[in-house]
């Protein structure tokens, strides 16, 4: 499996996740630091994302939109923390109203970590949550499509 | 699989007479750990692992306020942030196998 290890915590509204790639760190942290990469995988085929603006230096906003199946645009932002290439990230998440204006009184925290692991990488996710409306409210943006893919996922990952 | 993993989690947290009692107290209204350990002849250390064994099923949630470890059951609740977390864990599951096929078959040059 591709993805090692999960742990969700209902209380603190947090999911921790460990995942083992074959590649480098180098090839892992361009997933984050190429924009263009980036929208490759960060949405999912039916909402797949463009990001408008992509800077990872600390106290940049990175700025992306989804775009889901009727052509319906929903907006997210990061606010870069921290930043130790190639190796960790911290940020600040949130949406954007319909016109894309960040809004900022909703946000959550991520942090990415990247370590050697076995002549590959692993990579350590901590993804926290203010709270339940919050993290219902980003799950809108492009759910049925991952769910549906993650079944398929949970027996054919190896 | 994770589904049977909480299965299990589920019906070994139900199996034992002291836990199903926790769980119809702590049901009623918030209780301290202390307050649980009062009602069994049993240590406070063991009631404590009966917690833990229904916390880790998801029945109970534990809140810390000052020096007490509140208990309670809220399962409307609890249900919507396990559902809301499973669905997180399929959307960075989903992401992290878009990353692996990714860096398995790398970016030709004339997309980019």
């Amino acid at each position: 499996m591709t993805v090692t290890t999960i742990e969700k915590d209902t209380e603190a509204l947090t999911l921790t996740l460990t995942a083992d790639f074959a590649a480098p760190v180098e090839a892992v942290w361009e997933l984050w630091a190429d924009p263009r990469k980036l929208e490759r995988w960060w949405g999912p085929p039916t909402y797949p994302a463009t990001f408008v603006d992509h800077d990872l230096t600390p106290g940049a906003l990175v700025t992306y939109f989804m775009t889901g199946p009727e052509g319906d645009k929903h907006y997210g932002w990061w606010r870069i923390e921290t930043v130790d290439p190639p190796r960790e990230i911290t940020l600040v998440d949130g949406f954007g109203d319909a016109d894309g204006t960040p809004l900022t009184d909703k946000t959550g925290q991520l942090r990415m970590r990247l370590f050697e692991h076995e002549g590959g990488t692993r990579m350590e996710l901590h993804d926290q949550f203010p709270s339940l409306e919050q993290m219902e409210e980003m799950l809108k943006m492009g759910m049925e499509e991952g769910l549906r893919e993650a079944v398929g996922q949970m027996d054919g990952l190896l | 699989m994770v589904v049977d993993s909480e299965v299990d989690r589920l019906f070994h947290a139900l199996a034992d007479p002291t836990r199903r009692d926790v769980l119809r107290r702590s049901a009623e209204g918030e209780l301290s750990v202390s307050r649980l350990a009062d009602g069994y002849e049993m240590s406070f250390a063991a009631v404590q692992k009966h917690v833990a064994v229904l916390e880790r099923a998801g029945l109970v949630t534990k809140t810390r306020r000052g020096r007490e470890q509140l208990v309670r059951t809220d399962p409307a609740a609890l249900r919507r942030a396990r559902q809301a977390l499973d669905e997180l864990e399929a959307v960075w599951r989903d992401r992290v196998d878009r990353m692996t096929d990714l860096l398995t078959t790398p970016i030709q040059e004339e997309d980019r």
